[in-house]
């Protein structure tokens, strides 16, 4: 690990002002310094600023303070009363050691578990940029089918944050110029083109403050996930998905998906595939059609193709009570 | 810096890079907590901070100076065993014993965790828990054992559990 200078941030203003790193849990950060894939000179440790609550807002929705554990925020009353999909999306992630010091901020932040983004040895445009993908050509099984480039084939390794994207989270963030900006899920991730380096719309120096969820939705949550072992395995692939079904028609979908893309993944196109249709295999078999219509394989990642059909289609089952 | 460790204050002077675990084995001398994996994913250096189960070795100690941490040295001792040391000698639920620290601190986090009414991924209510084997198998599944003891430490885990 390369040396750095550290300091302990009192207020989120003073966080902003230090100009470094923010490091809260660490637990993905301190990973990555160790093999010297970040090697940041400064930085600033966050851990003890005063946002780790969750609290209910008067429109019925939650604002969740950017440090509450994962492990908090999957047991809080208001998220398993009204977000079950959120709940099992974070208890499908990591360990209990890791869930108790992951923050929810940082979990959004996590990067990809590419192996050869991980080895320094290998080209890697997402560490190196200009260097090459040794993953296009490489030994790719857990990585992306949709979103990708001829620069990146990464996935996005969270859980949370497919759930977070199923509900319409809002990332509520400090500047070091002291404004405050609100950025949807759904504008937050980027997708690599030629600038893998940049998975996200924050600016140099922005603080995740708190995340925002609306009101809980209407209809059955779910969240499925597909690993190589039964537990402390990130996905091949995930769904987590809200459907409402009234008079016997969809009347409401959300769906999103990880380990399928650079960030989590949703396409509106599976969701108006879905509603206003009686649920049946066929109307979900078009939505699966409409999710992979570009999906592309790079060898060994071949099976996630028909994996996330398969998978989608039952977790419309489950999630409308439409049998096989 | 100075470390509030299993009810003790100790004085260390270690680089800014010091992980938690190598400032517990290397400068306070506390080597009952294992290095094994040191990327947070095999749990055998699992302590408790402010009683909370964590992977002492992705984190930094400098960060834990305000702290309440306690190690396996904290939680039991030859002459007074805790239950669930006595639950795994019982129950053989090592072979080697390099994991067993890791796993002692992690059950008795994890057991916390249940009483705090902690659902896990395999529970089917988020709101209510019933401890069988499935459940602490998915708990207690950040600690590997490369001995494969895992049917006899989860017997032991259940046993203390159940008590």
């Amino acid at each position: 690990m390369k040396t750095f200078d550290y300091a302990r941030a009192d207020s989120p203003e003073a966080a902003v002002a230090a100009g470094g790193r923010f490091i809260a849990g660490g637990t993905n950060l301190l990973d990555l310094m160790k093999l010297q894939i970040e090697t940041p000179e400064k930085l600033v440790d966050i851990s003890r600023l005063d946002l780790a609550q969750v609290e209910r807002r008067e429109d019925g929705g939650l604002t969740i303070g950017a440090l509450v554990p994962n492990s908090d925020l999957a047991a809080n009353a208001h998220v398993v009363d009204g977000y079950p999909v959120l709940a099992r999306a974070l208890l499908a992630g990591a360990s209990g050691q890791l869930r108790n010091k992951a923050s929810t901020g940082g979990n959004l932040l996590q990067r990809t578990r590419c192996y050869y983004f991980y080895d320094t040895a290998m080209a890697c445009n997402k560490r190196a940029p200009g260097s090459g993908c040794s993953a296009i050509g490489g030994y790719n099984r857990i990585l992306a089918i949709l979103g990708t480039s001829a620069q990146c084939i990464a996935t996005h390794p969270s859980d949370m944050a497919v759930a977070m994207r199923a509900l319409d989270a809002v990332i509520v963030t400090l500047k070091p110029d002291g404004d405050r900006r609100r950025i949807s899920i759904h504008d937050f991730y980027r997708l690599p083109g030629d600038t893998p380096q940049i998975e996200t719309d924050l600016e140099a120096g922005e603080l995740i403050t708190h995340i925002d969820l609306p009101p809980p939705p209407a209809g059955q949550q779910l969240y499925r996930k597909v690993r190589d072992r039964a537990s402390y395995a990130f996905a091949l692939v995930s769904v987590a998905g809200i459907v409402s079904v009234e008079d016997g028609k969809i009347a409401s979908a959300a769906l999103a998906f990880g380990g399928l893309g650079p960030m989590p993944w949703r396409d509106p196109a599976v969701e108006a595939a879905l509603i206003g249709q009686a649920p049946s295999d066929a109307v979900f078999a078009a939505a699966a059609d409409a999710l992979l219509a570009e999906a592309k394989g790079f060898g060994s990642n071949d099976f996630k193709i028909p994996l996330t059909r398969r998978v989608l289609i039952a977790s419309l089952r489950e999630l409308t009570g439409a049998s096989a | 810096m100075h470390f509030t460790i299993n009810g003790t204050v100790h004085e260390a002077e270690p680089d800014i890079r010091a992980s938690l675990l190598d400032v517990l084995r290397e400068h306070v001398g506390l080597t009952g907590t294992k290095k094994g994996c040191d990327r947070g994913q095999c749990g055998a250096c699992t302590i408790l901070v402010n009683g909370r189960r964590i992977n002492s070795c992705l984190t930094l100690a400098v960060m834990h100076q305000d702290d309440d941490i306690l190690t396996i040295e904290g939680i039991g001792s030859a002459d007074n065993l805790h239950p669930l040391q006595a639950a795994f000698v019982k129950h053989d639920g090592y072979q080697c014993g390099y994991c067993t620290p890791g796993q002692i601190c992690s059950a008795v986090g994890m057991l916390d965790e249940v009483k705090k009414g902690w659902a896990s991924h395999v529970s089917a209510d988020l709101d209510s828990v019933t401890l069988d084997g499935p459940e602490i198998s998915e708990r207690m599944s950040g600690n590997l054992c490369r001995c494969s003891a895992y049917p006899n430490i989860v017997d032991a885990i259940s046993e203390v559990a159940g008590a």
